[in-house]
């Protein structure tokens, strides 16, 4: 919400500081200030100037030489603008000023144009005459600028050497707010105002609004019924006839345009001063428009359209609610009146409707119907029923004032019962209590006070006006207090209490394993978006019935590429990679920790398995081993001291079929390894062999510890045997270590691969492996026919493989 | 015979001055001293002397033996030290060469953002726990004090799923889980996942990450929340840094307030990263909602709280001047190995 600062001293004729003073009290007592902007910013020695002889220019066709009391004196300038006549009454930019912007009403540069005196074809010229535009503004805001000529003040509202800035009311600073969501009071200038005053502790002096009487009923002219009570707990309806109009006058024109509304004429202006001023936004209707002089407020029904005085044709449904006439409707409540019944230059008798709406349905059906206008912006916080009275009650007054008609007495007021107001009472030792401050109740009351807080000394209770629906109980009093105390003078302390144990979660500490070991490998940890598109399943080449593809899908996404949360944590892996890939960025590691969501059931009954993924992926040096060797290396890290294995079934599509693994421990599957598709690859447009380890987290936690044990270091020497073999290829290298280890015993303390061999000497299907051994006993020296009986049960082992040992 | 055993000490004692490799010292030490050398056939010859000279002869051979012995000792030592220096000029390298730097990876941004939180507040005895990323309505806006109809509602920009299920917006969700432990007293930071429908750009991500911190105990006050988030900021940002609690509104706190740092840039005077104000807003915070402890069936009357909200990216982007949030979510190795 912006507003300019002169419109809130208009109620706080006291409030005296300046914009950087306001800008910081207004922010520490609530009121928040984004900032604010100067409207005379780069305004320097501008005054009134009245063209008195106007020459051409002996030298230029399109210039003019004018001679121009500028009060102190009269100054030559030369012009190129048309629209200068003798005896207008102009701004003037003396030489040695600044003004704000260049004639084309471009951006403003940020330290404005400076004016020199000089000469244009050769005839000096002392200043500048200055057009709207240049003084910052534009015609929206002064729609009686000329258009692409100098500005000219009305005849008899200024005089030569006048301060041309202060004549069009740019002497002044808008301050942009943002008002939090439960100060619907503070969405109004009055409830700024009234904020501004408590904070500064300065008279609020609201406007004093007078009912006139006619001797005429509104009642004769026009009946309300409200059929949708829900919605509508309130309507006013007024009428003011021999409309006028005509412009409205210059401080309600600027005092919108600082507003940034645009001034239109005196009743359009009206209603939006009103519902600036007030908060409340109003509507006027063509009277003669309504057929039956009758108001319905009832609900549309589905399928309905309507024409908005926007000249768009609107969709409704029956939860939009609609205001109506006898015969049609005529305009949607709280967001845009009607094609059908606006007002035009012509209108005689004008029908004011003041309502309080249902917030959340204003805000519904706005979205719905895709129009958010200030109005629906204002009503969908929920307004004080009160309000409406007021608001109508001063548009009506300003009616009269402005000389724009003449207001029908009384009103028709449709109202539900108004919620009674708030009473609570006065515990200042709790206040105190929960800041942690040491306020006197006198002080608490005295805070209270400007804010129209009410208190009655024989019941201790407060009274909370109608206005403040953010104050329900005794916290949001204790908030008024620290707001006029002073957050700032609020002490600093630590919370006492007994002290706790801090720490990770156990999850955490081994993710945190998982982050180390990876790094130390040589993994940097990228992050992903935890949604992703349908089409990855298919990028994925996952089966048409693969699990992974029953992914929970969002109902309102970002779009289709956002729209499926990540049932496998690749996706964003491989597009990681693809983008370091064809960014030229050699040799990438990346390591993601992010959770996959793995549906229950579909749609949802209850909360998914939210499952945190260790996903290591890479391309350039290395190959599967490495990945596996990162693998095992975390898993040791974390007291994981067991074998982990590894099933080359080909299960996973969006892996090479031949290098792949799935990884169990002590039985349980943990996770998969292997290198990537190249079909795959290539739908990420990756043209390098890549490869991918993924962990499931959870799984892995119960096999974890932290406990370590020292086992001492092997004082007896260890006896090292060398074994080679033959074998098929198809034999896998696990099978036949495990085949090793079972038979070796307690006295086998390792067993290494030292080499491996295909081809050559070798017989066509087979690879040569060979291993070194290693046996110790760590009580005693090995005794050579220890290690021969251990060594033969082992050979047997391997034989019943059938497995021909080399001598 | 002293003559001549002052005359081969003289002699030794000049060839093991003048040798220049330690070969040639054995071969002197073999001369004099081994066991046909010129020493041990003087001490033979003793055998001619009268009986009561032989002890004083014997000790003046003896002193001879340890004068060349001592001196040949010296003697290899230094030309020993010699040889390695020798050894070692040879063996100079270009110190200035590049380093062999073993490959680590690096931890992302936000990472280490949040592990510098973490330490802060696991140092304070909070306790670091996470809550469910897919939530229920309830737990993201009702028990939040945030019911059905309200505004605060369409401010965030929910995904939603089905039913009553959603994506959070919110960290704050897991005070909600974290009171229905029924655990008291409570102190807890919450780091992790929100979702909000906003497009990417520079400053706004669908997906980012909050910090969650709830305090609930018997007496707390404003006072302690304003005292635990300025620790917090003079530990993140340094101990020069001030802040400032300005009003604000959260419907699950009241007294709500937000929380600017002083800029670390500039110190508060006034720069492009906090936009000349000086300031930059870091949090919202506030006392717990005495009707969002009820709900939880925890009696306002006896326990306060406080609770606040932290955006990791937002001091990721200014701890490390990171100017597009975009970046955070590429992953490139350019990006990333920068931290």
């Amino acid at each position: 919400m912006n507003s300019a600062l002169s419109w809130i001293k208009a109620y706080v004729p006291e409030l005296e500081c300046t914009d950087q003073e306001y800008f910081d009290r207004m922010t520490l007592s609530g009121t928040k200030v984004e900032g604010f902007t100067r409207l005379d910013k780069n305004l320097e020695k501008i005054v009134v100037g009245k063209v008195e002889s106007i020459e051409k220019h002996p030298d230029a066709d399109k210039l003019i030489v004018c001679q121009v009391n500028v009060g102190s004196e009269t100054i030559q300038i030369v012009t190129g603008a048309p629209n200068v006549t003798v005896g207008a009454l102009v701004p003037v930019v003396l030489d040695g000023g600044k003004v704000a912007g260049g004639h084309d009403g471009g951006p403003l540069p940020e330290n404005g144009i400076a004016i020199k005196a000089g000469k244009l074809r050769g005839i000096d010229s002392f200043g500048m005459m200055c057009s709207i535009e240049e003084l910052g503004s534009d015609r929206n805001f002064y729609p009686e600028a000329p258009e692409g000529g100098i500005y000219i003040f009305k005849e008899g509202s200024v005089k030569p050497g006048d301060d041309a800035v202060a004549a069009l009311g740019l002497r002044d600073t808008v301050f942009e707010y943002e008002i939090t969501s439960n100060r619907v009071d503070c969405y109004s200038i009055l409830g700024i105002a009234r904020e501004a005053a408590a904070t500064f502790r300065k008279p609020f002096v609201p406007p004093v609004v007078k009912v006139t009487d006619n001797g005429e009923k509104a009642s004769d002219y026009i009946s309300v019924e409200v059929k949708d009570t829900d919605l509508c707990t309130r309507y006013c309806a007024r009428v003011c006839k021999n409309i006028k109009i005509g412009p409205s006058p210059e401080w309600m024109q600027r005092r919108l345009a600082a507003s940034g509304i645009r001034p239109i004429n005196n009743l359009v202006d009206i209603t939006n001063y009103v519902m600036e001023e007030y908060g409340q936004p109003m509507h006027a209707f063509d009277l003669d428009t309504i057929a039956g002089k009758k108001i319905i407020v009832r609900r549309a029904q589905n399928g309905d359209k309507f024409m908005t005085l926007d000249g768009v044709e609107r969709t409704l449904d029956s939860e939009v609610l609609m205001i109506c006439d006898a015969e049609k409707e005529i305009g949607i409540a709280g967001i845009m009146g009607g094609e059908n019944s606006k007002i035009t230059d012509d209108v005689k008798t004008v029908l004011f409707e003041a309502a309080t709406f249902n917030g959340p349905n204003i805000r519904k059906s706005a979205k719905r119907i895709g129009l958010r206008t200030d109005a629906s912006g204002k009503f969908e916080k929920g307004l004080d029923p009160k309000n409406a009275l007021d608001a109508i009650n001063r548009a009506c007054q300003l009616i009269e004032e402005l000389g724009c008609g003449e207001a029908v007495g009384g009103v028709v007021d449709v109202c539900e019962p108004i919620k009674a107001e708030v009473e609570l009472p006065f515990k200042p030792e709790k206040y105190n209590d929960l800041l942690g401050t040491d306020i006197s109740a006198e002080e608490m009351l005295g805070y209270f006070k400007p804010l129209e807080i009410t208190y009655n000394k024989e019941t201790n209770m407060l009274h909370i006006p109608s206005f403040r629906q953010d104050l329900l109980g005794q916290a949001d009093i204790a908030e008024e207090v620290a707001r006029f105390y002073g957050y700032d003078k609020i002490p600093v302390t630590l919370p006492g209490g007994e002290s706790m144990q801090g720490g990770l979660a156990y999850q955490m500490r081994i993710e945190k394993k998982a982050q180390d070991i990876a790094e130390y490998c040589g993994f940097s940890q990228g992050m992903t978006y935890s949604f992703e598109s349908p089409k990855v399943f298919d990028k994925l080449m996952l089966a048409k019935d693969d699990p992974a593809r029953n992914a929970i899908t969002i109902s309102n996404p970002l779009g289709e590429d956002f729209s499926v949360m990540r049932t496998l944590p690749l996706n964003g892996m491989l597009t990681s990679l693809a983008t370091n890939y064809n960014r030229r960025n050699k040799d990438v590691r990346l390591y993601e920790l992010a959770n996959v969501y793995l549906p229950k059931s579909l749609p949802l009954t209850e909360l998914p398995d939210e499952r945190k993924m260790l996903t290591l992926g890479f391309y350039g040096e290395g190959d599967f081993f490495t990945l596996k060797g990162v693998v095992e290396a975390f898993l040791e890290s974390v007291g994981m001291k067991a074998q982990p294995e590894y099933d080359p079934k080909a299960v996973r599509n969006f892996l090479h079929p031949g290098r792949q693994a799935a990884i169990s421990y002590e039985g349980t599957e943990i996770g998969y390894l292997g290198e990537v598709h190249p079909a795959v690859c290539a739908n990420y447009d990756m043209k390098a062999k890549a490869y991918v380890a993924v962990l499931d987290i959870p799984a892995i936690v119960p096999f974890t510890t932290f406990d370590r044990k020292f086992s001492g270091i092997a004082k007896f020497p260890a006896v090292t045997r060398d074994i080679s073999m033959v074998v098929p290829k198809s034999v896998l290298a696990g099978d036949i270590e495990k085949m090793i280890r079972q038979r070796g015993g307690k006295k086998l303390e390792s067993l290494k691969l030292f080499d491996i061999y295909e081809g050559g000497q070798i017989k066509a299907g087979f690879k040569s492996l060979a291993y070194a051994l290693v046996f110790r006993d760590m009580e005693k020296t090995l005794a050579d026919d220890e290690v021969n009986a251990a060594m033969k049960k082992i050979i047997n082992g391997l034989e019943s493989m059938g497995i021909e040992l080399r001598s | 015979m002293k003559e001549k055993l002052e005359q081969i000490r003289q002699e030794a004692l000049k060839r093991i001055q003048e040798s220049t490799d330690p070969e040639r010292l054995n071969e002197i030490k073999v001369a004099y001293l081994g066991k046909k050398g010129e020493l041990t056939a003087l001490l033979k010859s003793m055998k001619d002397l009268a009986a009561e000279e032989k002890p004083k002869f014997g000790q003046m051979v003896n002193d001879t033996r340890s004068a060349i012995e001592e001196v040949l000792e010296d003697t290899k030592k230094k030309l020993d030290n010699a040889a390695l220096n020798e050894k070692l000029k040879k063996e100079v390298i270009d110190v200035t060469l590049p380093a062999q730097k073993p490959r680590m990876g690096h931890r992302h941004p936000n990472t280490i953002a949040l592990e510098e939180v973490e330490r802060i507040f696991v140092g304070l005895g909070y306790e670091v726990v996470s809550g469910p990323e897919v939530e229920k309505d309830y737990y993201n806006f009702e028990a939040l004090n945030i019911p059905a109809d309200h505004p605060a509602k369409d401010e965030q920009d929910t995904f939603y799923i089905s039913g009553d299920f959603l994506l959070r917006t919110q960290t704050s969700s897991v005070q909600i889980h974290e009171m229905e432990k029924g655990r008291l007293p409570i102190r807890m930071i919450a780091p992790g996942r929100v979702f909000r429908s906003d497009e990417v750009d520079a400053t706004h991500s669908p997906c980012f990450h909050q910090i969650e911190g709830l305090v609930i105990d018997k007496h707390v006050t404003f006072s302690d929340l304003k005292g635990t988030l300025d620790r917090f900021a003079k530990e993140l940002f340094g101990e020069e840094t001030k802040t400032k609690f300005r009003p604000h509104h959260f419907p699950f706190t009241e007294p709500s307030a937000e929380m600017d740092v002083s800029c670390f840039k500039c110190g508060g005077k006034g720069c492009r990263f906090c936009k000349g104000s000086g300031w930059i807003e870091i949090l919202g915070c506030g006392m717990v909602h005495p009707h969002v402890l009820e709900m939880r069936g925890i009696d306002p009357e006896e326990y306060v709280g406080f609770a606040f909200g932290v955006g990791l990216e937002r001091i990721a982007l200014l701890k490390y001047e990171i100017d597009d949030m975009r970046l955070l979510y590429e992953n490139d190795d350019r990006f990333l190995s920068q931290f």
